[in-house]
Parts: C-alpha cells; structure tokens; sequence
C-alpha cells in the first residue's frame, strides 16, 4: 500500500481526468460478482419457503453491489500488488484511469449502500451477513492474510463462501445447517481453485510479494495440497444431497462433477515439469470454476423448477 | 491541453450521466419493493 503514490503517479495525468464508466465497472470484479450472485441466488431459492420475486432481485442487486464494492476496495488497497503482477497490471487503480483514492471512496459508498439497501428491503440478518462478508474480505483477506502467510486463500475463502448463506438469510430471515454446507463446499473448493492459479503465476506473486503457497512451499507442495482439498472436495460435494438439500439428480451429478474433479488434481499431481504441468495446472482452474458452476446450477434447477428426481433411498437420507 | 480538457470533461458528463440513471433506476426500485412490502396491508387503515 505504501508504494501506490509511487505507482500511480505515471498515470496522474490520466487519472486527474477520472475514470470512464467502463474503469468504474471494472472495479466491481464483474466475474467474480457473477459467481456470488449465481451462488447467493441458489441460496436463495434452495431456502424454505417463498420470496416475492422482486424483493429477491432487490436481494440479489444489493448482494451484486456489495460484491463490487469488495472488489473496488480490493483493488484500493492491493494497487501495488496489481502494479506488479501481469495478470492485474491493466486493472484502472494500476493503470491511472483512477486514483487509489477514487477507488477507496467509491467501495466504501457501494459497501456502506448495499448492507443499507438489503437491511431494508430484505431483513437485517442478511444485511449483517453482506457486511461481515465485505469486512472479512477487505480486513481479514486483502489488509491482513494476503500480505503475511501462504494459508491466506484458505482461510479468505470464506468471503467467497458466504454468498449462498446470505441469499439464504435474506429468504428465510436465518440460518441452518443447509447453507452452511454451501458456505463449506465453496470454502474447501477454494484453495485447490486458486493454487492450480497461482501454480500458473508464481513468478508474479513472488515479484509482487505474494506470498502464495507455490512461492513460500515450491510448486510439489501446492500440488499435493490441492489433491488433499480435492479429495475433501469430492465427498463434501455429495453432503447436499445426505441432507436432503438435493435430489437424486444432484446426487449424481456431484459424485460425477467430483470424481472428475480429483482427476484433474491427479493430472495435476502428477504432471510436474514444463507445458504438461503448466496445462494441467491450467485445466484444473479452468475446470474448478466448471465444477462449482455446474453444481449450484443443478441444485438451483432441482429447487427451482421442483425436478429432483426424488429424494435418496431413506440409507442416505436424513 | 485543449483535447485533454475536453476528454476530462467527457468522462465527467459519461459519469454524471451513469449516475443520473442509477439514482432514477434506485427511486424505482424502492418504489416497487415500498409497494411489494406494504403489500395489501396498504388499504388497511383508519378512515
């Protein structure tokens, strides 16, 4: 953080004349805020009951713009990470169209109007859950963790986890055991997700001071983590189902969609030198977004359109 | 100087614009969900 005067002063010129509308979505993260809103939106309708479609929408902006506003106060305060990085070099922090500041200011307004908005117009449990969400991803995560211990993703994840368990509040009005599974799959999907990530940019994160795990541990010990979490991942997939939150299709689904996942972290595993583990490290990430999409989607076509193919055999079901 | 005034000013009336629709579009919503969560109850009150 100290280094952001620094860095952005060859783009002060260009900032002093503000950033254009496109440089202020881009502070939102919009793909990362299309995975919350996705996951907050299985929540929300696997959640007992009914919502009236236009407070859940309401809902589901409110989620959306506290997304964005993490994601503005990420890039406020990592601009000299991103700087470094050539992942992040082209985000506008780093790249003058705006100031750190304007960054800041613009996050802050975004996070302090979504809890505001969803307290308002969904509950007060759901808004309080937005802002612990916002706050551990800001203060916990981005100020704290990612700066001081290769764990920093383990546990941050969990910022990344809450979306379904805060769609589920704001239908409900509480929370049980249902999304605290959801919040578990994502947190456990989480580091395997951004290893196979970082295993692809180790030099960055070590140029940028990062430090991940592939640049604290080496890149052998980051694999066998992520087939440890992968083979967590697999079983934990199914639990939605021994729940009784999903059905027979689920079921399926999640054996099938974990199976594959463990395959993927074997190729991983085992594929250690030159393009063949850069591809397979590569297939791993882009499957591990695959995976996780294709599993909330099936949970939120079985609870929203009522097709389950019937709950599991009375074995498995609680 | 002359274009980098004028770009200035472009991206300020392109963010002034955007913020102008997202305040209106932010009066409709909460508009919508006011009567959504009155719901029936709005008809219910002493004369």
């Amino acid at each position: 953080m100290a280094d952001v005067a620094f860095t952005v002063t060859a783009g002060t010129v260009e900032a002093e004349a503000g950033g254009d509308v496109a440089d202020y979505v881009a502070l939102l993260k919009p793909r990362v805020m299309f995975l919350v809103v996705f996951t907050a939106l299985v929540g929300l309708v696997a959640a007992p009951g009914s919502m009236h479609p236009v407070l859940a929408i309401a809902a589901l902006l409110c989620i959306a713009a506290g997304a964005g506003a993490a994601g503005a106060l990420n890039m406020w305060y990592d601009a000299d990470i991103d700087a470094a990085m050539t992942r992040t070099a082209a985000r506008p922090v780093p790249r003058g169209r705006v100031t750190a500041e304007q960054a800041r200011s613009f996050g802050a307004v975004l996070a302090i109007g979504s809890v505001l908005c969803l307290g308002l117009m969904a509950n007060w449990l759901a808004a309080a859950l937005l802002a612990l969400t916002i706050g551990f991803y800001i203060f916990i995560y981005t100020m704290w963790l990612k700066r001081t211990t290769p764990q920093n993703i383990v546990i941050g994840g969990a910022a990344g986890a809450f979306p379904p368990m805060i769609g589920w509040a704001a239908a409900t009005g509480s929370v049980g055991l249902e999304p605290l599974v959801l919040f578990l799959i994502i947190f456990v999907w989480t580091p395997p997700h951004f290893w196979a990530l970082a295993l692809l940019r180790t030099r960055d994160y070590a140029k940028a001071g990062v430090p991940m795990l592939p640049v604290v541990s080496g890149a052998d010990a980051t694999r066998f983590q992520i087939l440890v979490y992968s083979l967590i991942l697999a079983p934990l997939g199914m639990l939605p189902a021994i729940i009784g939150l999903g059905g027979t299709f689920y079921a399926a689904a999640a054996s099938v969609l974990g199976s594959l996942f463990v395959v993927f972290a074997i190729a991983c595993y085992r594929e250690r030198e030159g393009e063949e583990a850069d591809r397979a490290a590569k297939n791993l990430f882009a499957y591990s977004v695959l995976y996780l999409f294709l599993l909330f989607a099936v949970l939120l076509v079985e609870q929203g359109f009522g097709i389950d193919g019937g709950a599991l055999p009375p074995l498995w079901a609680s | 100087m002359q274009d980098a005034e004028q770009e200035r000013k472009r991206r300020q009336r392109m963010r002034s614009v955007a913020i102008a629709w997202i305040l209106a579009a932010l009066v409709v919503l909460f508009f919508i969900v006011t009567i959504v969560r009155l719901g029936g109850q709005v008809a219910v009150r002493p004369l």
